[in-house]
């Protein structure tokens, strides 16, 4: 602040800008990087073994819910609590959908049209509340939108559904999940890198940290908020009719609207470090081994997720990823704006 | 050079705003032609600060009508006011902390300025060098001390590119260098035909910009003149001494 006191300041003189870069060369190397490593993962159905396939499935739709949530809570300021209403409803469309003779493959994509439909007229609703009233809002719109469901007998009522028609060839049928739950990540992943690299993006991080400021500068608040709610509910619906098809059905509808959902998904962001896009891509790796390890140790799996989730929050607030980020600056999806300094200012 | 030839650029009606039972701003008349810049002082708890939020949409108004070149703006949002050219900054800052300064600046270039791509950036930088804050563009804003963060206040109503400009208390606490620095940024703003609105405690800076003074006490306007004029009548002098013509 003490360096520019003599500089003189006006607003007519004409002088060189500096440049801004928005990653350069680590944007162009983060992309390519990430397009090889989707490229090698859709083609491990043709190389591992099944039971590789199976589990990353999980992991691909953990990291889909994870960066939803992520954009929502750590872009757009909106902690929801109720996202299992998308993901649920998001399994129960593929149902409907799925009866009318389409696939369940390309029904995903239809799905996720259907249910952001549905979360237009939703949003009105959920945002005529605010802060932790948003947040329980969202969560009783989810319970209300599982007793509507459950009144449909065609839906199996209460006792949850199978998919009527699906790939019958189980190893053919693995290789179609295995690649539906990479397309959904691969299009939440880019899906929300790409936003964010937009105006809307920095919309969403200045409403985030002052809606006032933010509307006093021109951002249509309430436009850019419902954008984010609406695609973050098409993206869990999407991530919704994964676990639908990975399970061939849905076991019961208090599952898939279960609350746990919105749980794990802060979970993950938490630990992988909220309001950065490769945060949540680690907070799911770190459950996924999490969940494959200590999964059969019956409590101690609940004492070790509550430490990991105690213990980042006590000593990495930022979380895993984002700690790294900003002792580093390391970015593999930068976002952020670098104004590039000249050396004009040492002349003045 | 304020005749009234043309339309004024801000007209406050009647303007009332109340929090619950408690009366604000009452009976607030206010025009400002084109390329005026026009003072705002009184005591704490005058309304000053609330009379810019109602005119910047921040703040919903009980009565009144707020038109903007003629425009009828009383039930517009803050947003909208902004992309139809009043810039404002906050009396107390309120910066996007996990943002950089130049994002912060940026907001402004693309949704009040309605810029995009190198346009906004251009601005945004423009509005940096103009505020002397380029040199922590990169830092992020909520790490900045509070001069830093009035500046930033001000360099992002800039990055608007505001017809009319509304200042809330950016001097305090600058010291003298700083002011007149300051003064000088806000008089070529004028210069460049900026339509401008400043409330200051810091009256020595105000007076080197302003054509016209208000002064406003107890939610309304008490005199409205020639700046020195005002300053010197007694009615001022009551509102910051108190009553002592008894």
């Amino acid at each position: 602040m003490t360096a520019q006191t003599t500089a003189v300041v006006s607003p007519a003189a004409p002088s060189v800008l500096p440049a801004v870069r928005r990653g350069g060369l680590a944007a162009v190397l983060g992309l390519t990087g990430t397009l090889l490593v989707l490229l090698v993962m859709a083609s491990l159905p043709y190389v591992v073994d099944n039971g590789v396939t199976t589990q990353l499935v999980k992991l691909c739709y953990l990291i889909a819910l994870a960066s939803m949530w992520n954009l929502l809570a750590g872009y757009a300021g909106m902690v929801s609590m109720g996202q299992q209403a998308f993901i649920g409803l998001g399994a129960y469309t593929l149902f409907v959908v799925n009866d009318h003779g389409i696939n369940v493959y390309a029904g995903t994509l239809v799905v996720s049209a259907v249910v952001a439909l549905i979360a237009w007229p939703v949003s009105y609703i959920a945002f005529r509340l605010r802060g932790g009233y948003f947040a329980v809002g969202t969560w009783v719109i989810a319970e209300v939108v599982r007793l509507i469901v459950v009144r449909f007998d065609s839906l199996g009522a209460a006792s949850g559904r199978n998919i009527t028609t699906i790939t019958a060839e189980p190893v053919l049928r693995q290789a179609y999940t295995y690649w539906l739950a990479l397309a959904v990540m691969a299009a939440a992943l880019l899906g929300t890198y790409l936003a964010l690299r937009s105006r809307l993006g920095l919309d969403l991080q200045a409403i985030r940290d002052d809606e006032t400021a933010a509307g006093s500068l021109g951002v249509n608040v309430t436009r850019g908020k419902r954008i984010i709610y609406i695609a973050a509910a098409g993206g869990c619906a999407a991530a919704g009719a994964v676990i639908c098809v990975n399970s061939l059905g849905v076991a019961s509808p208090s599952q898939i609207f279960g609350v746990q959902y919105t749980a794990l998904m802060i979970f993950m962001v938490v630990i992988g470090g909220i309001g950065t896009v490769e945060g949540p891509v680690i907070g799911a790796l770190v459950y996924f081994l999490l969940d494959k390890y200590f999964a059969q140790s019956g409590v101690w799996y609940l004492v070790v997720i509550g430490a990991a989730a105690i213990a980042v929050s006590l000593y990495l607030p930022r979380g895993l990823w984002g700690t790294l980020a900003h002792r580093t600056g390391f970015a593999i999806f930068p976002v952020t704006h670098k104004v590039l300094q000249t050396t004009r200012r040492d002349e003045a | 050079m304020t005749a009234p030839v043309l339309q004024p650029l801000l007209e406050v009606e009647n303007l009332a705003v109340s929090f619950g039972a408690l009366n604000v701003l009452e009976d607030v008349e206010l025009a400002v032609p084109r390329g005026q810049a026009v003072g705002i002082v009184g005591p704490n708890g005058a309304g000053k600060s609330t009379l810019l939020s109602a005119i910047s949409g921040v703040e919903p108004v009980t009565r009144g009508t707020v038109r903007l070149g003629g425009r009828d703006v009383t039930r517009a949002s803050a947003a909208q006011r902004c992309r139809l050219g009043v810039g404002r900054s906050f009396q107390i800052p309120r910066p996007f902390g996990d943002l950089t300064v130049f994002e912060n600046v940026l907001v402004g270039a693309q949704r009040g300025g309605g810029l995009r791509g190198t346009h906004a950036r251009e601005q945004a930088l423009t509005a940096l060098e103009t505020t002397g804050m380029l040199p922590v563009a990169n830092k992020p804003a909520g790490g900045l001390p509070l001069l830093g963060r009035k500046r930033l206040e001000l360099a992002r109503a800039l990055a608007t590119a505001p017809e009319l400009l509304l200042l809330d208390e950016i001097a305090g606490g600058l010291t003298e260098s700083e002011a007149d620095e300051l003064v000088g940024t806000v008089l070529s703003l004028k210069e460049a035909g900026v339509t401008i609105l400043w409330i200051e405690h810091v009256v020595k800076a105000l007076v080197q910009v302003v054509d016209r003074l208000v002064c406003l006490a107890y939610g309304r306007i008490r005199v409205d003149g020639d700046p020195h004029k005002v300053l010197a009548s007694p009615e001022v002098a009551e509102v910051y001494l108190g009553g002592t013509t008894a």
